[in-house]
């Protein structure tokens, strides 16, 4: 309380903790000078030397600006150690601010340029038999659904069984050995997947050249199942328990208490769990590319004959583009934006799952 | 209800249902080693012809299966090496904002913002490289080569097209700074309430108190985050095999137009034409990108599992 | 339609750390029986070995008998969830199956076991069940909303309904009021009170208040030291144990010098 009359009277009630403060908004107004600055100089800079106006290089100069502005002031206003926090917490905001760029740069780009073949035909046609502009990419999301449904429908079971023996049953070296080897599996790079849907299925059938659907549903499996059963294993460990117990105390046997209980319970989280699996290897490119290969023709049978996906179609319309150039990017950029709604969509479901099917008061 | 008065009927041990159930399970869980079991088995099978093949066997010049894989692992490691230093600090950063930084109300939001990064397919990624990263990068690289080129990295004569490793690494640091970004934020956010709060007490800045608390609990998450990350890059395909404009040579150069390539990517691009022991030998060079992602995971996983806290899988 | 306890030399096992050492005890059919002792003497194990429910925790054992008509429960070839459907237990916490309603949660026992019912059959034995357990007035209107939606000590009775309707003959119950608020509290000593007509109770409380109004006969169990196995230091009729006990810990105990 005396100390107050120690500090300079600079306002009427002066308060001895409140020395040195920048006003609450002052960073934000900085920031707004530094960018204006910026604009000014490269406008100036450009202009000068006839160019078009450099959007990067002005972001970049008025971020360093604010950064070593906001350092020095606060330094002046506020003492060193302040000066330390606000220099950092304008580093933090950049970097977040830098790992938007990316995002909406691809967003955008794919967006804009996708739009160009986002028509009836792309989504009702093949490419059998076209060469240049038309066309469409029916046989590559046909053979998307497939290929991925066939990979849920034989990852889904195995993992889900396999979280379950890991929560409910497993004890000892099987346990330990399945969660290590599960982990190894979530690490296996998606080409070394595809490798090896090749190499088992060309020693099986004897056939060095094989490409069919049913391998790359398998590949996909490979990646797939790792995250189901880390996933769906994380959900049950969430139920609690006291409703195992309670329901074993009503003398239920343990597979119905697991089926009946547990999987009710944790249910809504283990199909967002799926759905986010799906949309992570639906985009896979590399495992498809080289056991289910690329073709311009429908193709309805997963185990004959090549099968074209989305993403392969995205690379394939990029890598070999025929005379006509313009037109195979753009299907290139369609099936890219494609690609990107489907995942989306898939993760929208997946939070819709979660929100709508959960348990009520729970947790 | 029926009346189970009839107390010496107790006689099954085990119901017949939980038996099929939880071999169901067993059978399931046995089914996921067998098949790891097998991806290295025919992995390994299918390798065999290439470590023996002949010199004209292999494209380039390379003489035997070892001078052919060298200068892949070499460029490998180097972008994946590169995208970390890119992707590691920014994604701290990113992560310290969201957790620490950014208003309470918003931060989740955020974090979603950052994952959505993480649904973009590869493919779209290299896509975009090519497209609008590359060119947008290459007047840059001039500068580059210009300024600094005394420098052995930015030495000239710099690509035309911008399709360089530097290119690539900047797309594969995007791509695993999701990774990174999410297993820091977890860490970082279960960092002790009392021990932020002893920091703050104590008179510390926002900054102290992170430097004090928050990054030194988190340090292995970081870590671990980051070699899960780099397992990552090393194993991307088509972010690689679309951007980079690839030679077969040894180099540190960042931005001229012959650029070592990944063993991923130059599976990807020879796999369709392949043919014979060419299939092989790309089949073994997957094979060595299987054992590199093996050793770097297991010692992800390694400093993980030294603390129980949470879990590293995605 | 209740059953005698009879407990031979029981020692209940974690692993190889030794929970419960030696309790020999007899439990008359329709009585009240409490538990009682400090935190860690072994009462809870000791009771989920009466319905085979401790054998849930990896690596927990026993050696001993545990008779229950003369049939013993550790028998070869005894099956646990047949012994669990006579021995209905009561948790600690509330614990109603979230994603059941009211009618279905008193229903568990026999829809989880797959037990065809008809419908008239299943109101009937909600409606006798949450009678029994003093609830059917207050939620008879909605019986189709989840069960978690009620307050705590509904809850509990909401789960004790829940272990009646499978029809034991034996109910453990295992803190049945340390999550609940006093009033809630006495609405289920009140409910044990009617309850000992048709069933034979067992009930671990922290509470000696409890204890004495609630039940005809207490044991008390104590510790050592930590590490030590629990044992059972006392089994009389509860206004013995608390007027007049033959040991000297459990005069401690009930007059509150420790624990």
């Amino acid at each position: 309380m005396t100390m107050t009359t120690t500090k300079a009277p600079a306002t009427a009630m002066p308060n001895a903790l409140t020395s040195g403060k920048l006003p609450k908004y002052s960073p934000l107004w900085l920031l707004a000078g530094a960018f204006a600055l910026s604009i000014a100089i490269f406008a100036v800079v450009d202009a000068a030397g006839g160019e078009a106006f450099n959007w990067a290089g002005m972001a970049v100069l008025a971020v360093v600006l604010f950064c070593v502005l906001i350092w020095l002031i606060s330094r002046l206003v506020e003492g060193g150690r302040k000066a330390t926090d606000r220099l950092v917490t304008a580093l933090v905001s950049s970097a977040f601010a830098i790992a938007l760029v990316p995002l909406i740069s691809v967003t955008y780009t794919v967006i804009v340029k996708g739009v160009a073949r986002f028509d009836l035909s792309f989504f009702t046609e093949s490419m059998r038999n076209v060469v240049g502009a038309g066309g469409g990419a029916l046989h590559a999301i046909v053979g998307t659904l497939l290929i991925t449904g066939m990979a849920t429908l034989i990852s889904v079971p195995i993992g889900l069984l396999t979280a379950i023996y890991l929560v409910e049953y497993g004890r000892g070296r099987l346990a330990r050995g399945v969660t290590f080897f599960v982990d190894v599996m979530t690490g296996i790079p998606s080409i070394v997947a595809g490798l090896f849907a090749f190499a088992l299925f060309a020693l099986l059938f004897d056939d060095p050249g094989i490409r069919f659907g049913f391998g790359g549903a398998v590949a996909l499996s490979v990646l797939m199942i790792p995250v189901v059963v880390r996933s769906s294993e994380e959900m049950l460990k969430l139920v609690p328990n006291e409703l195992r117990e309670a329901a074993l105390a009503l003398g239920v046997p343990k597979y119905l208490t697991v089926l009946k209980v547990v999987l009710p319970t944790s249910i809504a989280g283990i199909i967002t769990g799926v759905m986010i699996s799906i949309a992570r290897v639906i985009g896979e490119t590399a495992p498809l590319l080289i056991i289910a290969g690329f073709t311009a023709s429908m193709n309805y049978n997963l185990f004959a004959e090549r099968m074209m996906t989305l993403p392969v179609f995205v690379y394939n319309q990029y890598a070999s583009q025929g005379t006509d150039a313009q037109a195979y990017l753009d299907r290139a950029w369609t099936g890219a934006l494609t690609l990107i709604l489907i995942v989306a969509l898939l993760n929208i479901i997946a939070r819709l799952v979660a929100k709508f099917l959960a348990p009520k008061g729970l947790r | 209800m029926t009346t189970t008065v009839a107390a010496p009927a107790i006689t099954a041990k085990e119901r017949p249902g939980d038996r099929v159930f939880s071999t169901l399970t067993v059978v399931a869980s046995s089914l996921i080693l067998a098949v790891l079991a097998a991806v290295a088995i025919f992995l390994v099978a299918q390798s065999m012809p290439a470590f023996v093949a002949e010199s004209d066997d292999f494209k380039g010049d390379a003489t035997n299966f070892w001078s052919y894989v060298g200068p892949l692992v070499f460029g490998t490691v180097w972008s994946a090496a590169l995208a970390m230093i890119f992707a590691v600090p920014l994604a701290i950063g990113v992560a310290l904002f969201i957790t620490h930084f950014a208003p309470r109300r918003i931060a989740q939001g955020l974090g979603y913002v950052v994952d959505l990064l993480a649904a973009v397919p590869s493919v779209v990624f290299g896509l975009w490289g090519i497209g609008v990263l590359a060119p947008a990068l290459q007047p840059y690289y001039a500068n580059l080569t210009e300024w600094f080129g005394w420098f052995p990295l930015f030495a000239g004569p710099v690509s035309g097209t911008g399709r360089t490793i530097l290119t690539v690494a900047i797309v594969l640091a995007v791509m695993v700074l999701p990774i990174i970004t999410a297993i820091s934020r977890e860490v970082f956010l279960q960092t002790p309430r009392l021990h932020e709060e002893a920091a703050l007490a104590l008179g510390a800045t926002r900054w102290e108190m992170i430097r004090m608390a928050v990054l030194p609990f988190g340090r292995p998450g970081v870590i671990s985050g980051a070699m899960l990350g780099l397992g990552r890059a090393l194993g991307e395909t088509m972010a690689v095999a679309m951007v980079l404009s690839p030679a077969t040579i040894i180099s540190f150069a960042l931005v001229q137009s012959q650029n070592p390539t990944t063993i991923a990517a130059n599976i990807a691009l020879n796999f369709p034409e392949a043919h014979d022991v060419g299939v092989n030998i790309l089949i073994a060079t997957g094979l060595i990108l299987f054992v590199i992602t093996l050793g770097v995971n297991s010692i992800a996983r390694y400093i993980v599992g030294r603390r129980k806290a949470f879990s590293g899988a995605n | 339609m209740s059953k005698r306890i009879e407990v031979n030399d029981l020692n209940v096992y974690y692993s190889s750390f030794l929970a419960v050492e030696g309790v020999s005890l007899t439990i008359e059919p329709r009585t009240v029986t409490a538990f009682i002792g400090p935190s860690g003497c072994g009462k809870s194990t000791f009771l989920r070995t009466l319905n085979r429910m401790h054998e849930v925790i990896p690596g927990a054992r026993v050696e001993g008998e545990v008779l229950i008509d003369g049939n013993n429960l550790y028998g070869a070839g005894v099956d646990p969830v047949l012994v669990r459907r006579q021995v209905g237990m009561v948790f600690q916490r509330p614990n109603p199956f979230p994603t059941m309603s009211i009618g279905d949660n008193v229903l568990a026992g026999a829809k989880l076991n797959n037990k065809r019912m008809s419908k008239s059959e299943g109101d009937d034995l909600i409606e006798k069940s949450l009678r029994g357990a003093n609830l059917w007035n207050e939620v008879k209107d909605r019986l189709h909303m989840p069960g978690s939606g009620l307050s705590g000590g509904q809850q509990q009775r909401l789960c004790i309904a829940r272990a009646i309707a499978v029809n034991p003959e034996i109910i453990l119950m295992d803190e049945p009021c340390s999550a609940l608020d006093p009033i809630s509290t006495l609405a289920i000593e009140d409910l044990i009170e009617e309850m000992k007509q048709e069933f034979t109770i067992v009930i671990v409380t922290h509470n000696m208040q409890q204890a004495s109004r609630v039940s005809d006969r207490t044991a008390f169990f104590n510790i050592a030291g930590t590490g030590k196995p629990g044992k059972l230091i006392e089994y009389d009729d509860t206004t013995t144990m608390f007027s007049n006990p033959s040991v000297q810990a459990t005069e401690d105990y009930v007059s509150g010098r420790f624990g």
